[in-house]
């Protein structure tokens, strides 16, 4: 038997695939076949590695040291000098490793651990292989559930755990699975809500390429849960790998009878299938997804009844985010109360933010609930970039709240941030250095919601039209007197009067900015 | 013909229409989704083709007109707006010599602006076809517009 000496992972998303991933893997592989250390070097897929805009990055395992920026002409010599002589390429070494990739085993470090619970192999295994999956508990969960829970102790367990929604409504999950589980009806659906469309989010793409045999497992769990024999997962048909990895892993689940027919030699069978958006914002929505899953126009319902009561094809359903069922399967291995053990007590776990804008490292991190603000953007990102001031951040995504310096010590989570009017959202952090004008920030925000009004109820249709119409002449210094008070009033009514979160949502961005920065803002009418 | 082929693949139930619309469009070689294929999948799913009609219309990944070889999607959302995709727009417009939706005389690029790809880290972004482009700046989309007008 071969020993190998090394491992290296090389993260395969979207991200470095742009940067040219491919390429450099391909010259990384003929190279140590070149230098005859096939043998002793094995070079593995993983997904995101958790930094973005690094380029291509490879992790050489046992040392764990990080190289970034890599492109095919520097293969020969990372081989040469780290694989053949032992000596760390430093020019090449990241400069700022992605923290929320310090695991488990730098516990008697003087690195503090840091939390994975939904991240908890993403960008260690490789997400193309169930056997890697499994090996990391993978599966586990769902047995136990299936040999040694009923249904109901499945959700009893997932309410005591106090999971929220991580989608951005927050509601209870072992709520919502009780209400699907106690309405009447034999056939019942997991819709797995993968719709990313919040603009500064992308922690379920990651998600769904570093590890979706999780999220398989969660929907599992779900599924067993409510009593439900059919799950759909409805994807952005702009994440063309997360679709073509999520439907790799449901093969290779049904090829190991993890998903099917008597699941486990039990009397529970399920199946899931892939469902490819078009790209429409509003079908994040719950509601919206499910008429467009039926083939229909992307218009969200009238609620009650609630899908959990009518939802698919007028059946019960529950329709939960990527992030949550990702988190499930962890909470049935190891219990609510360890699940508690992280977050806050009234909002226990953890938060997969995406960190983007002006900060010097850009990317995904795992976090506490209840970390601050100041921490993820000054411990975990790298600080403002170019050292400038902060000025504020864009917290939830376009549908979320502007919060200012004076907020930078606000604990991030949903119910903390709810009494200071603002919200977690998708958890998307944009943060904004000194030199951003806000009234140039805005509209681009009301721009975004214009274009992403789905057209079904006037407050929404015509308010996001009156609003661009306002905003850009105020930016371009020909606004009226009364232009910023109309915006706002505009926003209020569509708070109350819209169908739908969308329409109702954009009253946070306008009040929040100003809050925050009333004064600039202001500052261009007279 | 290719159009049976293509619809034969999918059950004829309603909840395909995502997928036969899509399909249709990927094979169609103006990159658009034609009247003949409105009405080819209307028929097959047995409804009317206004139903199909006002589905093709209703999500921005599908176009009523004959599109160009390479389909430019910016991304214009908050994040990549903050690192200067406005620019970049008005760098397509003056370098491509159209105006959002529009196509090239060449049929070579159609320019599109697009909500949020997901890939803010590396803003700003934009998508041509299945590929995605990240960091940009007028002389790398320059010279991304230059490669792939040698490939044609």
């Amino acid at each position: 038997m071969n020993l190998v000496r090394n491992h290296i992972l090389i993260s395969i998303d979207a991200g470095t695939i742009m940067a040219g991933a491919r390429a450099v893997e391909k010259t990384l592989v003929d190279e140590i076949a070149a230098q005859g250390l096939a043998a002793e070097i094995s070079v593995l897929e993983t997904g995101s590695i958790g930094a973005t805009g690094q380029g291509v990055i490879l992790v050489v395992y046992p040392e764990g040291v990080y190289y970034g920026n890599i492109t095919p002409a520097d293969i020969p010599e990372l081989v040469e000098e780290h694989l053949l002589k032992g000596r760390p390429l430093k020019r090449l070494i990241l400069s700022e490793i992605p923290k929320q990739h310090v695991i488990k085993k730098e516990k008697t470090g003087l690195l503090k651990e840091q939390p994975r619970i939904v991240l908890r192999n993403s960008g260690i295994i490789n997400p193309e292989n169930i056997d890697e999956y499994i090996a990391a508990d993978g599966y586990e969960a769902i047995a136990n559930a299936l040999t040694a829970m009923t249904p109901d102790e499945v959700i009893e367990e997932t309410k005591k755990s106090g999971l929220v929604g991580r989608g951005g409504a927050a509601f209870t999950t072992g709520m919502k699975w009780d209400f699907a589980r106690k309405a009447p009806g034999d056939i019942k659906y997991i819709v797995c809500n993968a719709d990313e469309g919040e603009p500064g989010t992308f922690k379920d793409r990651l998600i769904l390429e570093g590890d979706p045999h999780k999220l398989i497992e969660g929907m599992l769990i779900a599924g067993y849960a409510v009593g439900a024999s059919k799950g759909f997962v409805y994807i952005r048909g702009e994440y063309a790998l997360s679709i073509e990895r999520l439907e790799k892993a449901i093969g290779q689940a049904r090829q190991y009878g993890l998903l099917g027919d008597h699941i486990l030699d039990s009397t529970f069978s399920f199946d899931i299938f892939v469902m490819k958006g078009a790209g429409a914002y509003v079908c994040g929505e719950e509601t919206a997804l499910i008429e467009s899953l039926e083939g229909k126009r992307g218009h969200p319902r009238n609620k009650p009844p609630y899908p959990v009561t009518e939802g698919l094809w007028a059946k019960p359903t529950v329709v939960n985010n990527v992030e949550t069922l990702a988190n499930v399967p962890e909470i049935i291995l190891h219990g609510a109360s360890w699940f508690r053990g992280y977050g806050t007590e009234k909002c226990p776990g953890t938060k997969v933010f995406t960190i983007i804008g002006n900060v010097t490292t850009p990317g995904l991190i795992e976090a506490e609930m209840g970390t601050t603000l100041r921490d993820i953007i000054y411990e975990y990102a790298g600080g403002i970039k170019g050292g400038k001031q902060f000025k504020g951040a864009l917290v939830g995504g376009a549908a979320g709240a502007f919060l200012g310096p004076d907020m930078l010590d606000v604990k991030m989570d949903f119910v903390n941030l709810k009494e200071y009017a603002a919200v977690l959202g998708s958890g998307a952090i944009l943060v904004l250095d000194e030199d951003v004008n806000m009234v140039d920030m805005l509209k681009s925000v009301l721009h975004f919601f214009r274009h992403e009004s789905c057209g079904h109820c006037v407050p929404c249709r015509l308010g996001t039209a009156q609003m661009v119409k306002i905003i850009d002449r105020v930016s371009a210094s020909k606004g009226k007197k009364d232009d910023i008070d109309k915006l706002l009033n505009i926003a209020q009514v569509m708070q109350t009067t819209s169908f739908c979160p969308l329409g109702q949502s954009l009253y946070l961005p306008i009040s929040s900015s100003l809050k925050y920065f009333g004064k600039e803002i202001r500052s261009y009418v007279r | 013909m290719y159009r049976e082929q293509i619809i034969k693949k999918f059950n004829p139930t309603l909840d395909n229409i995502l997928y036969i619309l899509h399909d249709l469009q990927d094979n169609n070689p103006e990159h658009y989704l034609a009247k003949q294929d409105i009405r080819i999948c209307a028929d097959y799913l047995k409804v009317p083709y206004s139903y199909v009609q006002s589905v093709a219309s209703f999500y921005t990944m599908f176009s009523l007109k004959p599109r160009g070889r390479n389909i430019i999607r910016l991304c214009d959302s908050p994040p990549c707006h903050l690192m200067g995709s406005q620019s970049l727009l008005d760098y397509l417009k003056k370098a491509l010599k159209v105006n959002v939706g529009g196509t090239t005389e060449d049929k070579a690029f159609t320019l599109e602006l697009t909500s949020c790809l997901g890939a803010c880290g590396v803003a700003p972004v934009m998508m041509i076809n299945e590929e995605m482009f990240g960091n940009l700046t007028p002389a790398a989309v320059d010279a991304i517009l230059d490669k792939r007008r040698k490939e044609l």
